[in-house]
């Protein structure tokens, strides 16, 4: 069961992380190195807690991308004082 | 909560001509383009560069997405459907085949079906304002939609003339570059961004609104929404079956990059520098 969560979580990293700014393989490596530093935790809790700061990534990376959209809109099309 | 039984659709048009180089340095400063071709994996920095025979901009390999005013748009149409003050949302986009991916990316916002207006090859090159405004009139009337929310502008043509054609083209009201919608019984209350400030008016539905950057924060499609989204329709129609020309009446003659920044001069005291400013005959 956590498993299928945790590959979701993985995936969806995934796919947010290619529009990061430093780079898709940048991300994709992180993402990576990460999921394989945690690849022997098995307890539930622990799994619980990893998957909650994973969605809490998903989140932060949201509003990175739409902060930069946001700021790059406002400076192109709005007069900045 | 206010329910409107009048309004059943809010068609959401949407826009594919958006270039995603936000935040990565393009050399030749370039708001603008893309639309098209194969969508490839954006590269970390991404050069925009005027085509050879300078007719336009090279659009080969140059990811594109939905624009970005349009994506506002479309989160305003489905909170909309979120408080349930319409009854459906239908995501609209005219281009090739790729365009698709655009329809979706709305679909997995919450749209609830797609329509994809097929124009490929060398009208898709002359696809202006006019010919897609025509287009979106023309499936207003077919659909019986009551409500037009588009983006205020493409960021690649900055034409700002889409949602203002497909008023006039139906005859019904608009508000434009709206900040803030408000839907009440068959009347629409909008708070426009203009010159001077902000302006309310209030116009009866039918109408057509263009989203301003201001209206709300669109949503990302996640990954459950997206496999979601793949179940929803997708309609393919063209031009000629909604009887539109889609034949330009303008020519591109000229195409080119803005002007290289000029190296700077330094100058070692204030008389150096307005002598040099009286030179070049700016003082």
């Amino acid at each position: 069961m956590s498993e299928i969560e945790v590959l979701l979580a993985e995936v969806e990293l995934l796919f947010l992380g290619r529009e990061y700014p430093k780079g898709a393989d940048y991300s994709r490596d992180r993402l990576r190195a990460a999921f394989a530093k945690n690849k022997d935790v098995h307890d539930p809790e622990k799994i619980k807690e990893l998957i909650s700061r994973g969605e809490f990534v998903v989140k932060e990376l949201e509003a990175l991308y739409y902060l930069r959209k946001y700021r790059a809109l406002k400076k192109r099309y709005y007069e900045t004082e | 909560m206010h329910r409107s039984s009048e309004v059943k659709h809010v068609a959401s048009y949407l826009n594919t001509r958006g270039c995603e180089c936000f935040g990565q340095p393009c050399e030749s400063h370039c708001p603008v383009l893309t639309d098209r071709t194969i969508h490839v994996q954006l590269k970390t920095f991404i050069k925009i560069r005027v085509k050879p025979d300078r007719t336009g901009v090279v659009t080969d390999g140059v990811k594109h997405s939905m624009n970005p005013f349009c994506e506002i748009a479309v989160e305003e149409a489905i909170k909309l459907k979120e408080k349930k003050l319409v009854k459906e949302v239908v995501a609209v986009s005219c281009g090739p085949q790729q365009v698709q991916e655009t329809i979706r990316t709305a679909l997995a916002m919450g749209a609830d079906r797609g329509i994809h207006v097929e124009v490929s090859g060398k009208d898709y090159e002359t696809l202006g304002p006019l010919q897609v405004s025509k287009i979106f009139a023309a499936l207003a009337k077919k659909e019986q939609a009551d409500l037009i929310i588009l983006g205020k502008q493409a960021i690649d043509d900055d034409c700002n003339q889409t949602g203002q054609m497909t008023a006039a083209l139906l005859d019904w009201p608009q508000g434009t570059f709206a900040s803030e919608m408000t839907l009440e019984a068959d009347k629409l209350k909008v708070v426009r961004e203009v010159d001077g400030g902000l302006e309310t008016i209030k116009i009866k539905l039918p109408a057509v609104v263009t989203a301003d950057l201001r209206l709300n924060t669109p949503r990302y499609a996640t990954l459950p929404n997206i496999m979601k989204a793949k179940k929803k329709k997708i309609a393919n129609v063209k031009p000629a079956d909604l009887g539109v020309d889609v034949c330009s009446r303008l020519e591109v003659l000229k195409v080119d990059e803005p002007p290289q920044r000029q190296a700077g001069v330094k100058v070692e005291t204030v008389d150096d520098l307005v002598g040099k400013l009286k030179e070049a005959g700016r003082v």
